[in-house]
């Protein structure tokens, strides 16, 4: 018997472990182990260096940059398609008429939440490639085409979008066109999953709200919005990774990958951009562990601050 | 936090009498129904904006799709296009390879999405109803993979994948079976770690009766606790074929033409190359029809099985 559950387990065990040990653990082991080198990564010359790499990190003015770009996706992406969302969800639970039964939902919130959930569906490629076209900076963009069919933008001076590294309050333009597509993907699912939390809270509390007169608005922000805290920590959590990840975005939607004048780079193009451009796989290496630190040492904070005991109902 | 599935009305306890109106109430609540109207107005119009900010975009490029590249040109924002330009989807189908890209895509997605699930919930069964030891240390190997970006691991990874390539030329650069593993191995993780959790709930009772009428242990999993996780499989088989089909980055790295043999691109790799090579030959309209195609589907099912998108979704994030 015992011996049975010692071949099953490792019959069981064997591929998933050995898959995952050669594509994920192993290139990870090995780039902590490049950065540690000065490795080009198109000869086989290479030397160690100790933690070059890494103290070349901090005199990095374009690493710089990209960290806080970074800090800017990580802060305002979360808060903005929370805010939003919460503020979507509570129209959609609250929004309806009051009769003798509580306050209800609006009408068709089913057909809104179908709606809004659309872009999770899109791959970020399919929205990037869409939104270029929406942000193309002549008539044939649909922004520029509107604003200067009524007349608020000149046609020779049409809005540049992700092609404008002026600032506007201290981060330049284009990352703010970039934020606007992350919070318009992402604003629909946070919408449903905190639409779906709060009508997981039980009724007889907001009975009991509303016999002692409290309004909508009471009742969502002290009653709601406190009970919430657990999915919108969660929330939180998974916006920090997609903000990490606006990768895909830059990439496709932005001047020579991380421009107009490394206007939006961030920690992954940098990266890409050292690797395969520059050829010098070991300071991206270095760059890569430096992030990979910094998203997990992120990942625990945020876990630690938002812990707290859980209201079971 | 798993129940967001159920509707909310019957959550409340049984047995509960109905509410009665507050003594009262018709009083009070003169103005409140008034300021209540005002407010639904206001939800209303809100809520409209924001849809039509949702759909009016997605309509754009599916009515632009339609439009001959002159047309585009002369009247980008009209969405009623002069005559249906069927001729852009055939275009990009054939010249513009997507054709090629939807079956590369589909060959990828059938085997990837398959053994991440087969293999991913073996290894979360095994680690979640078995005590051996290197249990936990397998299991936090798993784990570890949600938080490590994949860029950091971009070049040895080439680099692994070009070398085995040298070896089995199956499993090199360009190749749909190595593609397949990259991706089963780049999903386990969250894969173990949702079933992982679903694993551990199923009732001891079961197995051990299973046990009792002399199943072996992959019998037990097989036909006794595989089909009780359905509903979790159906949750993470969502999430996986969404997450592997919209995977960019992986493919752009890894389905690089090596020995100056054509790329077999995947979708959403083809797209940014098609739209990264507008600026040399310009054919809008093909690039909408591309976008379309590319959209569609996802949408169809989508608004098919909404319902169990939307649970399947939310309850890979809330688990």
């Amino acid at each position: 018997m015992r011996h049975g559950v010692a071949r099953f387990v490792t019959g069981f065990l064997a591929l998933p472990v050995a898959l995952y040990l050669f594509y994920v653990v192993w290139p990870f082991a090995q780039a902590a182990g490049y950065s540690l080198t000065n490795w080009g990564g198109y000869s086989d010359k290479q030397e160690f260096v100790g933690l070059d790499n890494y103290v070349r990190l901090f005199s990095d003015e374009l690493i710089r940059k990209a960290f806080w770009h970074n800090v800017f996706f990580l802060v305002t992406v979360p808060l903005f398609t929370i805010a939003l969302a919460l503020f979507l969800a509570f129209l959609l639970n609250v929004g309806g008429r009051e009769d003798r039964a509580g306050i209800r939902g609006v009408f068709g919130s089913g057909l809104y939440k179908v709606i809004f959930f659309f872009p999770q569906v899109l791959s970020l490629v399919v929205i990037a490639v869409m939104w270029q076209q929406i942000y193309r900076s002549d008539s044939q963009g649909l922004i520029n085409g509107l604003l200067m069919k009524i007349g608020l933008v000149e046609a020779d001076d049409p809005i540049a979008f992700t092609a404008d590294p002026e600032p506007f309050l201290g981060v330049p333009a284009v990352l703010w066109w970039l934020l606007f597509i992350a919070v318009w993907s992402g604003a629909g699912f946070y919408m449903v999953l905190f639409s779906a939390a709060m009508q997981s809270i039980p009724k007889d509390i907001y009975e009991a709200a509303i016999l002692d007169g409290a309004g909508r608005f009471d009742t969502f922000f002290r009653i709601t919005l406190p009970l919430l805290r657990d999915t919108i920590s969660v929330a939180w959590v998974y916006l920090g990774f997609i903000a990490l990840d606006m990768y895909a975005l830059v990439f496709v939607m932005t001047p020579s990958q991380g421009g107009p004048n490394h206007a939006s780079e961030i920690f992954a193009s940098v990266l890409n951009f050292t690797a395969f451009q520059k050829g010098q796989f070991g300071y991206a290496c270095a760059m890569g562990v430096a992030l990979a630190v910094f998203t997990i040492l992120l990942a625990a904070l945020q876990l630690r601050i938002t812990r707290r005991e859980r209201i079971e109902y | 936090m798993s129940t967001v599935t159920q509707p909310s009305g019957e959550l409340a306890r049984p047995g509960r009498p109905a509410l009665r109106p507050a003594p009262g109430r018709g009083l009070v609540s003169r103005g409140r129904e008034l300021s209540g109207r005002v407010f639904n107005g206001f939800s209303h119009l809100f809520l409209v904006v924001w849809a039509v900010m949702v759909i009016y975009p997605l309509l754009w490029v599916v009515m632009s799709a339609f439009k001959d590249d002159s047309e585009v040109i002369r009247e980008p924002l009209s969405l009623i296009p002069d005559e249906l330009h069927w001729d852009n989807f055939t275009r990009a189908w054939g010249e513009g390879h997507l054709g090629a890209f939807f079956l590369n895509t589909l060959l990828v997605l059938v085997g990837s999405v398959f053994l991440t699930m087969l293999l991913g919930s073996m290894a979360a069964y095994v680690l979640a109803r078995y005590e051996f030891p290197g249990n936990r240390l397998i299991y936090y190997m798993f784990l570890s993979g949600l938080t490590l970006p994949i860029y950091l691991a971009a070049v040895p990874l080439f680099k692994g994948v070009y070398n085995m390539g040298i070896v089995l030329p199956l499993l090199g650069p360009n190749r749909h079976l190595m593609l397949i593993l990259v991706y089963v191995a780049w999903s386990l993780s969250f894969t173990v770690f949702f079933m992982h959790s679903f694993f551990r709930t199923l009732p001891d009772s079961i197995a051990e009766a299973a046990m009792v009428d002399g199943a072996s242990h992959s019998r037990l999993f097989f036909s006794v606790m595989l089909p009780m996780s359905k509903p979790g499989l159906i949750s993470i088989g969502i999430f996986n074929v969404l997450g592997q089909w919209n995977q960019w980055y992986l493919p752009t790295l890894l389905m690089q033409s090596v020995a100056g043999e054509p790329k077999n691109q995947v979708i959403a790799q083809g797209l940014i190359e098609l739209s990264v090579n507008q600026g040399y030959r310009s054919d809008w309209s093909g690039l909408f029809a591309g976008v379309t195609m590319a959209m569609l589907p996802v949408l169809i099912v989508y608004i098919v099985f909404q319902r169990q998108v939307q649970s399947g979704l939310t309850a890979g994030v809330s688990k």
